[in-house]
């Protein structure tokens, strides 16, 4: 973050880290269209992807908003490079088997319910707004994440490995989520307080995991770097599909 | 061009015979995406709310309304959107409700799953996918006449 951090510098960059999520989970979810084991699962996922797009037209058309510099929200989707964009590393993490991509989604899910709650109350009502939206969709998403994660934890003996080993690969990525750095400092008192965030993520993800008979793993090392633009190599390789035709053919509508 | 400007009542009517691009059967005042209908000098302002974030026909719902309008010889409209109460399926009006199941679209039920098959009327049913052919839809089976079926879900 080169520019100083005022307030309003401090919402753009908490806006677009939220949407930048949104986004990079979005597209990841939508490789699968097409793909899935079955046409129930392949049509879920395919929603679940445009609910999360559809979040992300909110919160980068707000950021865009905030940032003033006549930047849309599609200016932001695909014109910005890696080092620009302020994902969670989780979301980047490529799809793997179904198992590991619903893993994924239930680690990421139920951050993602809570965090929506805490910013219901934020005191910009635009923030707020998505907020509320947003929380309602959110709920089918880790409904349905949770049930999976329990089937297939609690299933054969090949989907139970499966699954022990998706949570054992995206477990450094969870404790990104609950950290925080200056831009939460700066919108403080307003910002998800990381503590509460946590508790009511263990408070969904231990009994889910206990359910599909699945180990916490013991290892305490986490990854972060995602929300300061240090990404991992998966993202280029995102960015490199979705934003295609826009640096090919700028300006492109249809 | 109109002779005299519509009243607002007038509005929600014609605004009651414009089908939702998705679900036909139902009208766009039927689905409750219609919040607010007001003339502000001789604009008439129209605030609508969309019912999922993602939802294609959002952008197309806006194009409906101008063409409608236009039709009727209104050509000043400003159509904007608010997110805040956010959409609710309990908008849905009694006769969206009616039409929708006749339509063989389970309505929204008040225990957050279907009442009956609206096929056949059985009570025996079996959830496929909380996700179904829109993002407001969920994928339905009726044990009793083994016909699968769209349900609206409860937001």
């Amino acid at each position: 973050m080169a520019q100083i951090l005022n307030r309003d510098t401090a919402l753009f960059h908490f806006l677009t880290r939220i949407g930048d999520s949104t986004l990079i989970l979005g597209h990841r979810v939508s490789e699968w269209c097409g793909h899935s084991p079955m046409l129930e699962e392949d049509i879920a996922l395919a929603n679940t992807a445009l609910d999360l797009i559809g979040h992300t037209r909110m919160w980068l058309g707000l950021a865009a908003e905030v940032e003033g510099k006549g930047r849309s929200a599609d200016d932001l989707a695909f014109l910005r490079d890696s080092m620009d964009f302020t994902n969670l590393l989780l979301v980047e993490q490529p799809n793997g088997d179904f198992g590991q991509t619903m893993m994924r989604q239930l680690l990421f899910d139920a951050w993602h319910l809570p965090y929506l709650n805490a910013l219901k109350s934020f005191p910009d009502p635009r923030v707020a707004g998505i907020a509320e939206k947003a929380t309602k969709e959110v709920a089918y998403h880790v409904d349905r994440a949770a049930d999976l994660v329990v089937r297939l934890g609690d299933g054969t003996h090949e989907s139970h490995t499966r699954m022990q080993a998706a949570l054992d690969e995206l477990w450094p990525c969870v404790g990104e989520m609950f950290s925080t750095d200056e831009v939460d400092a700066m919108l403080a008192p307003d910002a998800p307080k990381p503590d509460r965030i946590r508790d009511a993520w263990d408070a969904t993800i231990l009994p889910t995991l206990a359910r599909a008979t699945l180990a916490v793993p013991a290892t305490r090392f986490t990854r972060q770097g995602g929300k300061t633009g240090r990404h991992s190599e998966h993202l280029g390789h995102v960015l490199a599909q979705m934003q295609f035709l826009q640096r090919a053919y700028p300006g492109a509508t249809w | 061009m109109v002779a005299t400007i519509p009243r607002v009542a007038q509005v929600w009517d014609w605004l009651d015979e414009v089908p939702d691009p998705e679900i036909p059967v139902i009208s766009l005042r039927d689905l409750g995406v219609i919040r607010d209908v007001r003339w502000e000098g001789d604009i008439l302002s129209i605030t609508i709310t969309p019912t999922y974030s993602g939802c294609p026909a959002t952008s197309l719902i806006t194009l409906d309304i101008h063409s409608a309008l236009a039709d009727r010889g209104v050509d000043k409209v400003r159509v904007m959107q608010q997110l805040s109460p956010a959409w609710t399926t309990d908008w849905l009006s009694d006769k969206g409700r009616a039409r929708l199941e006749r339509y063989g679209i389970a309505p929204p039920g008040q225990a957050g799953g279907p009442d009956r098959c609206p096929h056949c009327g059985s009570d025996k049913l079996e959830r496929i996918s909380q996700f179904g052919s829109t993002p407001c839809k969920a994928a339905w089976r009726c044990m009793g006449c083994l016909e699968p079926f769209d349900y609206f879900k409860c937001i």
